[in-house]
């Protein structure tokens, strides 16, 4: 496609143009969440080998991570992940052709958000 | 079946896979991997957040971490956790790759690098947890 010679025909619009709505909004953040989370995951795996290890490599990397910036990171991979699993749930129903209409959309959607505020909260107050 | 509109045969519909040229592979596996981590999240999280932090307690907290993951239901769950994460991880890359980058040498170069780094990842992690698994001592464990 990028050897095409476009010419002087319009481009598509870009996204910025568009009023953002709960469906479009919710849809950005499921990749952006889902890009986000390929950070998450190897700090997990670095996690595990640290572990796997020894006790002094073990603290380093534990306590990295619990660190203020640390714990900021892990934090923000526990939204994501709250995030994209519920939201995921909310696209495997509309992949089995549940909840199309527009109201279902808006109140998933917004179930969906409260519902990872809440996990991530309690990630916070308990972990 | 083809419509009268259009001059491919359906055989030739068939063969064309659609303009991805691989059906509905991808989407199928991408699903399969999303519903298998549901129940694995929800089965990793709760002896992650016990093992997570202990470094607060020196190399103590280092064994509970070893004694967490040499029980093996903990252990089979991470290890399914960690592989599934990362195969769903290369498949929705892959998506974002295809959506957002035209130019062939780039975009081929990417997806390489996004499938090969994904199994190399989920390998690291596989291993540390079955070395965790295998060694940690019997009196650790349990």
């Amino acid at each position: 496609m990028a050897d095409v010679n476009r010419g002087d025909r319009p481009l598509s619009p870009h996204l910025q143009v568009y009023k953002p709505q709960i469906t479009s909004v919710l849809s950005i953040l499921h990749r952006a969440t889902g890009v986000a989370l390929t950070l998450g995951g190897v700090l997990l795996v670095w996690w595990f080998l640290a572990a796997a290890t020894g006790p002094e490599y073990f603290l380093f990397v534990d306590g990295l991570l619990t660190s203020p910036l640390g714990g900021l990171v892990m934090l923000g991979s526990a939204f994501a992940l709250a995030y994209h699993s519920l939201n995921g749930i909310r696209h495997l129903f509309w992949d089995a052709g549940y909840g199309f209409d527009l109201d279902s959309v808006a109140t998933s959607g917004w179930a969906v958000v409260i519902g990872a505020i809440a996990i991530t909260v309690l990630l916070w107050i308990f972990a | 079946m083809a419509s009268k509109s259009s001059i491919k045969t359906p055989m030739n519909r068939v063969l064309g896979l659609g303009s991805a040229k691989d059906g509905v592979g991808h989407w199928w596996e991408q699903r399969l991997s999303s519903i298998a981590l549901i129940p694995l999240t929800l089965l990793f999280v709760a002896p992650f957040l016990s093992a997570y932090g202990q470094s607060a307690f020196g190399a103590e907290g280092h064994l509970a971490v070893l004694a967490i993951y040499s029980d093996p239901s903990n252990a089979i769950v991470a290890i399914l956790f960690v592989a599934v994460s990362f195969w769903h991880l290369q498949q929705g890359l892959q998506v974002v790759i295809e959506d957002y980058v035209h130019a062939k040498a780039a975009r081929t170069t990417l997806l390489i690098g996004n499938a090969l780094g994904c199994w190399a990842v989920a390998a690291v992690g596989v291993f540390a947890i079955l070395k965790i698994a295998f060694t940690a001592a019997p009196e650790f464990a349990g």
